[in-house]
């Protein structure tokens, strides 16, 4: 079973829409202790960075997902989803994340109009089960006015460029994070979605 | 690199799509639904939902709708219609939609899209903003054109982005439905005093209005009666565009 973890940051009924359009067993994760039983748990999310930390802690979320990482199942997180994972957010104040993979979430600082939002075609730096060879140059839906600057270079799967190049997915063990919207990007995300539920969390 | 984005606009009156002339003379278009699934199989790069009466979101046929469509169309979906409290965008987003379109409540309400764009992040907040040319000023319109407002446009703009919109969706009322080209005088005003991506509407009639639109400096280009009325779609307006060296979402990745 798929857990999508809702912790009032957003629409989270697209994400499980999509999973129930691809026939995957999808449940919406209201409590810490649904989380235990699970085999892939996916956090979504929109809005603040801060809000969202708080939330993870009012609702008592964070231990249940760090544990479910420790067991080695499949995680996934979405936009906002994918930025908790870092160590450090800046939206709203300095923020500690979840520290599951090491870097910031720093704003853009471009000239170009932010939020970046729209489609941007992804660039794969190496293969992974999640993320195949033939999503190289395809391109997905993003919006978002802060960015993941990984430390190790390492952690990154694609980057995507926008004035500055950045990373648009990130992956370390069992974990893997979008920056996009695979739920809002069609075909190529739907694909996406489907093999992260097929994944057994291996490299 | 970042592609520009072409976006239907499926405008609704009592749950029906429909179609006018300057904001006026409107037309039955056909049904929502299946019309979006129709755009949806042309990978159609988003959706703009605008419930002209707003008279849906009381009676929840709008919030229907977008549940209906989220199901099945996985795209960015825009809603707006008489948008006007932050109960009114919550329950927009958790029917489905991705943003909300706010035009006439934002006008003298600041709060509440500074409110609204805090609890949903200002990706989820487009300001819609309808104007008439008079004796060469750009005068703002609310409720469906028919409010003549006394405010200045470039303070509003200003005045929205501070609060926290997103994007803005620039409707000129004298050339929509007219399909003779966007106020593209207009859409240089508005992108040169905006640091958010900037969606002009009004005027579409053929492929080559979509070009200058995007070649003007237009984010994305939203529009209706070119695909109501005549043997157009996304696709065929995509692959033109790309042919005049736009940029445009590659199809990549899709089976067909």
């Amino acid at each position: 079973m798929i857990g999508i973890v809702d912790y009032g940051m957003g629409n989270i009924s697209s994400v499980y829409n999509s999973l129930d359009y691809l026939g995957c067993e999808a449940t919406i994760i209201n409590s810490p202790e649904e989380i235990e039983g699970l085999t892939h748990l996916i956090i979504p999310g929109v809005g603040s960075f801060r809000q969202a930390m708080q939330n993870l802690e009012d609702k008592k979320f964070i231990t249940p997902i760090l544990n479910h990482v420790k067991n080695k199942k499949p995680l996934l997180g979405i936009c906002l989803g994918m930025q908790l994972l870092a160590t450090k957010g800046y939206e709203h104040g300095e923020t500690n994340g979840l520290g599951l993979i090491e870097g910031e979430i720093i704003p853009f600082e471009i000239k170009l109009h932010v939020p970046h939002v729209g489609w941007n075609n992804i660039n794969t730096l190496k293969k992974h089960p999640v993320v195949g060879n033939n999503v190289n140059q395809v391109d997905f839906y993003f919006v978002h006015s802060y960015y993941f600057n990984v430390k190790n270079r390492e952690d990154i799967l694609t980057m995507t460029e926008y004035e500055i190049s950045f990373p648009s997915i990130v992956a370390k063990d069992n974990i893997i994070g979008i920056q996009f919207h695979p739920e809002k990007s069609q075909e190529p995300g739907l694909n996406l979605l489907e093999a992260f539920c097929e994944w057994d969390g291996k490299c | 690199m970042l592609k520009k984005r072409i976006i239907p606009v499926l405008l609704l009156k009592n749950g029906r799509m429909v179609k006018g002339k300057q904001f006026s003379n409107f037309r039955d278009t056909g049904d929502p639904v299946s019309q979006a699934k129709i755009y949806n199989a042309h990978n159609t790069d988003e959706l703009v939902f605008l419930d002209i009466d707003a008279t849906t979101l009381k009676t929840n046929t709008l919030v229907d709708l977008i549940k209906r469509v989220s199901k099945e169309c996985f795209m960015p979906l825009s809603v707006g219609g008489g948008i006007s409290t932050i109960e009114d965008v919550r329950n927009m987003i958790s029917a489905g939609a991705d943003k909300v379109i706010i035009n006439s409540a934002a006008i003298h309400n600041a709060k509440l899209i500074h409110d609204a764009s805090n609890s949903f992040g200002k990706q989820a907040i487009i300001i819609s903003i309808d104007l008439k040319k008079e004796n060469n000023e750009y005068v703002v319109y609310s409720h469906s054109g028919k409010k003549r407002e006394d405010i200045d446009f470039l303070e509003y703009l200003k005045m929205m982005e501070e609060a926290g919109a997103g994007e803005f969706l620039i409707n000129s009322i004298d050339n929509d439905g007219m399909m003779n080209g966007y106020d593209l005088e207009l859409l240089r005003l508005a992108e040169s005093n905006s640091s958010i991506p900037i969606i002009i509407c009004g005027g579409a009639g053929h492929f080559e209005h979509l070009y200058e639109g995007l070649n003007a400096g237009a984010h994305a280009v939203a529009c209706a009666s070119l695909f109501h009325f005549g043997d157009n779609n996304p696709t065929r307006a995509r692959s033109f565009l790309l042919n005049k060296g736009i940029p445009m979402k590659n199809l990549k990745g899709i089976i067909f």
